[in-house]
């Protein structure tokens, strides 16, 4: 089972407590009525769905309630940092996480013959 | 006269008539409480304790208890407060004069006491948190899952455990809590 780090209740918890809640550090445009409609969209609708590093919204919904940042790593599910809203994007420390991604099976199993 | 229907007249637990447990575990329906769930901002919470007789906790996973009510600390600004005995919270609260948003959980909830040598085997038979005395000491707790359903869980001593649960999933719970307690005997 998956240990997240909740930055609220202090300690790991179960995954079992916790919601994924979209993309982080989307600035929601000061002059929305303004912008156009490929704007909005893209302030919107679109996401970067990244590979590897990701910043992301969390919610501890069945423990303190509360949304929080987590940087985690797409490809081996790994958080690597989980810090409160409303904090800036807060960069990883240098020991431990790898900005690399761990390769996938299905992306190497083409060179394996 | 022939028994047609609800008993309108006297209020009807929602466990009632409810039996499990088994030779190392304990279950049982707590009886009746009063219940709020309280919002706060830092800055009155000690207004508010002052009134309600029981401070809040402001410590992540901790609760107090004063004068028959308990207070637990859910969210960095939410409580549950649990009055066993003498009621009238929804009054306290207004009396501090503090801001804040209370309502009345009372009837939403209700608790079930679980006891023994194996109580925190049972509850681990649906609850993913560490219940060790290390970990989770007396006077711990902390909203969980239980199976599929939310939970509030307060330990009340080194073998004891309320678990506070929606009073309509509280048959879910209760069965399910009753096969923790046949398997932590095994």
């Amino acid at each position: 089972m998956l240990l997240i780090h909740c930055p609220y209740c202090e300690e790991d918890r179960s995954e079992l407590e916790f919601r994924w809640a979209g993309e982080a550090h989307i600035a929601r445009p000061e002059n929305i009525s303004a912008i156009s409609d490929e704007e909005f969209a893209e302030y919107f609708f679109l996401r970067n769905n990244e590979k590897g590093l990701t910043y992301e919204r969390w919610r501890h919904i069945h423990g303190c309630g509360r949304f929080f940042n987590a940087a985690r790593d797409t490809v081996s599910d790994r958080f690597l940092m989980t810090y409160k809203a409303g904090m800036p994007k807060q960069m990883l420390p240098e020991t431990g996480a790898s900005e690399e991604t761990v390769e996938t099976y299905e992306a190497t199993e083409g060179d394996a013959r | 006269m022939a028994d047609y229907g609800a008993d309108l007249v006297n209020r009807t637990s929602p466990l009632s008539g409810f039996h499990g447990g088994s030779s190392t575990v304990r279950l049982e329906a707590a009886p009746p409480a009063e219940r709020i769930s309280l919002r706060a901002r830092a800055e009155d919470v000690a207004a508010l304790s002052s009134a309600l007789g029981v401070d809040l906790p402001v410590r992540p996973k901790t609760s107090a208890s004063a004068n028959a009510r308990s207070a637990l600390w859910l969210g960095p600004d939410e409580w549950l407060v649990i009055a066993e005995e003498n009621g009238g919270l929804m009054q306290a609260a207004k009396n501090s004069g503090a801001l804040h948003s209370a309502t009345d959980v009372s009837h939403r909830n209700t608790a079930i006491l679980v006891s023994g040598p194996g109580a925190a085997a049972a509850i681990n038979a649906g609850c993913p948190q560490d219940l060790s005395l290390k970990v989770f000491p007396v006077g711990a707790c902390s909203r969980t899952v239980f199976g599929k359903v939310e939970i509030v869980l307060l330990r009340t001593g080194d073998e004891a455990f309320r678990m506070e649960v929606w009073r309509s999933f509280s048959d879910y719970a209760f069965g399910l809590l009753a096969e923790g307690a046949q398997d932590a005997a095994v």
